[in-house]
């Protein structure tokens, strides 16, 4: 209990600091930080609004978790960006060229996701494993050429009108989509949303989210995978070859990145577009700092993620900068990553200064028996 | 007696590449690459390789990237790892656009520094003070970076001062150009000439001389002024230390932490610098995403150019070219070419070296770049904008054994751990 509450610690005082930024800025512009923050707070909890935010949440978390299980063997991940968009052409691709009995359909869409994506991240970890790349560079780099790609394939070979404005793959019949989750409100007694439709992807981010538990601390591989992390030198000895762990770990994280534009692809475009939402790996990597690679923690920050964004649009209305919630994100990240460094030393010199008085105690002990 | 029947082994191993002087090893590899421009421009019937405006643009388009590189440089040489040069960069844009629509471009360029500069010390403050890791640091500086900069944006580039908030107005006015006395006419008179080979070289010179602005000379001054400042100067020395060895140092009376947040606030304020190049040299405008990821690249380049300051600067070029081509679809299809003969080349340089093994696969990339080069008109615009960051790819992967960075870089360090 002790513990858990050191753990949310610095995530509560980083987020305290960031609304305290924010506030600062909101006053700065001469806004009523109180009257934005209620509005916010109001306006996110609707029923339509918790939908959208978990919608929201869905991308979020399945590229947190990518960017995490890189971060357990201290390996970086930049490249989700560039891996879930190529992913996500050529799944849309696939996905809008076939129709087959509906489960198979959805599976064989999420496949060539996992697949396209897996393949993507795959190089960093030939180059690194081969020739000693740094993973970083190596991502970043894949991420520009990721870009081209999908530039290029979606215009010339993969869009159904390559003269369009948005091109766009040809769209996922009806056995390719995954219908709706509103009925849960209803079931719980909530008003259903209005004109947005929870993402019934959410099942497969939480088996993901359960997957990702189990495999990192509750298998012999997962084991091996942290202990790569917190020291190579030792986890080498024990058998572990690292550069078999390091394709792995590039490999898996690259599959799950091949997921995250599968939400919006199944439940709202239905196809691989120009205008496919952007930006969500590197939005992942703050989710995964944040939640501190924990498979609840991760969730819990998409989710917080997902309201600001969702409830920033009341903002908008009421004449207020809607972009003080990127400041809040920026703000938390940074705060939240100095606070667990900040605690975690202090949690460190009370188990030095602990084990100094047990020591001091055990001599003082042994002296009086001598005498 | 014994130095006697040492001489001649050496002899025999003789290289003539590696007991070359470095200029004239440089020299050989320009002249060897102009004649390479020139042979494929004869093949293919073009003369926009080598245009005087083709490297004019290349020239502004390099400049900010290697800003951000030099910017790296000075982060990683003090042991710092700086993925947020995106973010300062960012900053730069910001500022430069801000100040120099209220008070004129060279303004723009000084609070464009100071922007960057400032997100350089929060991830001093991060990374050397509170011993964050610093990729970590570094793509938070990134988020942050671009969240406040959208949040003045909206505030203050209200409709009524003509931006937005994802623009800025028109800046009051751009740094001022110049022509380098004589050498440019005679240049562009020469580039006009058509002459194989003299014309085209004259050309690229024509497009280096020609319309260059204040800013790009003071930002390739830097160039050689870095190289003196780290290389020549106790500070320097003390910088690189901190990235090499800070236990040594510190135990010598290097004040580390001190030069780490030295390194990474300059690294800002030199990312800021590219960013405000990009306003006040380019768009007259801040335009949001108008980095479009430079930081990243300039990052690369440093990679690329084994951090030092002039390998940087050939990195960044490279970058600057080929989004110069870019911009002329037409002649991009001698890249291909280009490519072919460069990578037939480098087989040939591993078949010399006895490397049969690397010799296949170049020879295989050789052979499907001829084949593409034979069996098309047009290279897609995306493969152009993709081929600097393949020859990236391509470089660290063939030479990082010969990369070398500095040996304490992205390590925390804390004061005191040497004792």
């Amino acid at each position: 209990m002790k513990k858990l509450g050191l753990a949310l610690l610095a995530p509560i005082v980083a987020l305290a600091f960031a609304i305290g930024v924010a506030a600062l800025a909101l006053l700065a512009v001469g806004v009523n930080p109180g009257e934005a923050f209620g509005l916010m707070w109001d306006f996110g909890t609707t029923s339509t609004s918790i939908a959208s935010i978990v919608n929201r949440a869905i991308p979020l978390y399945i590229s947190a978790v990518a960017v995490a299980i890189g971060f357990q063997m201290k390996m970086f991940n930049i490249g989700v960006e560039g891996q879930y968009l190529v992913a996500a052409l050529f799944a849309g691709w696939v996905g809008g060229s076939i129709a087959i009995w509906a489960p198979l359909h959805i599976l064989v869409v999420i496949a060539v996701a996992v697949f396209v994506g897996a393949l993507w991240a795959g190089i960093a970890g030939v180059l690194k494993v081969t020739r000693g790349v740094n993973e970083v560079v190596a991502t970043i780099m894949l991420n520009f050429i990721g870009f081209s790609v999908v530039g290029y394939f979606l215009g010339n070979f993969f869009a159904v009108d390559s003269g369009a404005l948005n091109q766009s793959t040809p769209l996922l019949p009806e056995s390719g989509q995954i219908p709706g989750l509103n009925w849960i409100f209803t079931v719980f007694g909530f008003t259903e949303p209005k004109g947005t439709e929870l993402q019934g992807f959410l099942i497969v981010a939480i088996l993901i989210g359960i997957g990702y538990y189990v495999l990192v601390w509750k298998t012999r591989f997962g084991f091996d995978l942290r202990a790569s992390g917190a020291n190579p030198g030792a986890a080498k000895m024990s058998g572990v070859n690292p550069k078999k762990m390091i394709m792995y770990t590039m490999l898996l994280s690259g599959g799950v990145a091949g997921m995250v534009g599968l939400s919006t692809m199944f439940g709202k475009l239905h196809a691989y577009t120009q205008d496919f939402p952007r930006g969500l790996g590197f939005a992942g990597i703050a989710v995964a700092l944040l939640g501190r690679n924990g498979a609840i923690g991760m969730a819990l920050g998409a989710l917080l993620f997902g309201f600001m964004e969702r409830s920033a649009l009341i903002l908008d209305l009421n004449n207020i900068p809607k972009e003080v919630v990127q400041i809040i994100q920026g703000v938390v990240v940074l705060a939240v990553v100095i606070a667990y460094e900040v605690v975690d030393r202090w949690i460190k010199a009370r188990e030095i200064k602990a084990a100094n008085a047990a020591t001091q105690a055990f001599r003082s002990d042994g002296e009086e028996v001598a005498a | 007696m014994t130095t006697d029947t040492r001489a001649p082994a050496t002899d025999t191993k003789r290289n003539p590449f590696k007991d070359m002087t470095p200029a004239r090893k440089y020299t050989l590899f320009l002249v060897a690459g102009l004649l390479l421009l020139s042979i494929v421009q004869l093949i293919e019937g073009t003369n926009q390789l080598t245009s005087p405006g083709t490297w004019s643009a290349a020239l502004r388009l390099t400049i900010p990237i290697m800003l951000a590189g030099l910017g790296g440089l000075y982060s990683e040489r003090s042991g710092i790892v700086n993925i947020g040069l995106e973010g300062m960069m960012i900053a730069g844009t910001w500022f430069g656009a801000w100040a120099g629509w209220q008070f004129g471009p060279w303004w723009g360029v000084a609070l464009g520094i100071a922007g960057g500069a400032l997100f350089g010390l929060i991830h001093a403050v991060a990374t050397v003070t509170f011993a964050v890791d610093q990729i970590v640091s570094g793509v938070a500086i990134n988020i942050l970076a671009a969240g406040s900069m959208r949040f003045l944006s909206s505030v203050i580039y209200t409709p009524d001062t003509g931006g937005g908030a994802t623009q800025s107005p028109r800046i009051q006015d751009f740094i001022g150009t110049f022509d380098v006395p004589l050498l440019s006419d005679w240049f562009n008179s020469l580039a006009d000439k058509g002459w194989f080979f003299i014309s085209d070289g004259a050309g690229i010179l024509a497009g280096l001389t020609t319309g260059v602005s204040w800013l790009t000379l003071l930002a390739l001054a830097l160039i050689p002024a870095t190289s003196w400042l780290l290389w020549k100067t106790a500070w320097g020395l003390r910088l690189r230390s901190a990235g090499e060895n800070p236990w040594a140092a510190e135990s010598l009376g290097v004040h580390v932490l001190r030069m780490k947040y030295w390194g990474v606030t300059i690294s800002g304020g030199l990312a800021g610098m590219g960013g405000a190049y990009l306003v006040v040299v380019q768009a007259g405008i801040y335009r949001e995403g108008m980095t479009a990821g430079r930081g990243y690249i300039g990052l690369g380049a440093m990679i690329f150019g084994n951090y030092n300051p002039f390998g940087l600067l050939a990195g960044a070029g490279i970058f600057g070219y080929s989004d110069a081509l870019r911009l002329r679809q037409d002649s991009v299809h001698g890249i291909l070419l280009l490519l072919a003969i460069g990578v037939t080349l480098l087989m040939v340089a591993s078949i010399v070296r006895k490397k049969y093994e690397a010799a296949a696969t170049q020879a295989v990339f050789a052979f499907l770049f001829f084949l593409w080069w034979g069996l098309t008109d047009t290279v897609p615009g995306q493969i152009v904008t993709a081929t600097p960051y393949i020859i990236t790819l391509l470089v660290l992967a063939l030479a990082t054994q010969r990369l070398r960075m500095p040996a304490a870089d992205g390590i925390p360090y804390r004061k005191g751990e040497g004792h």
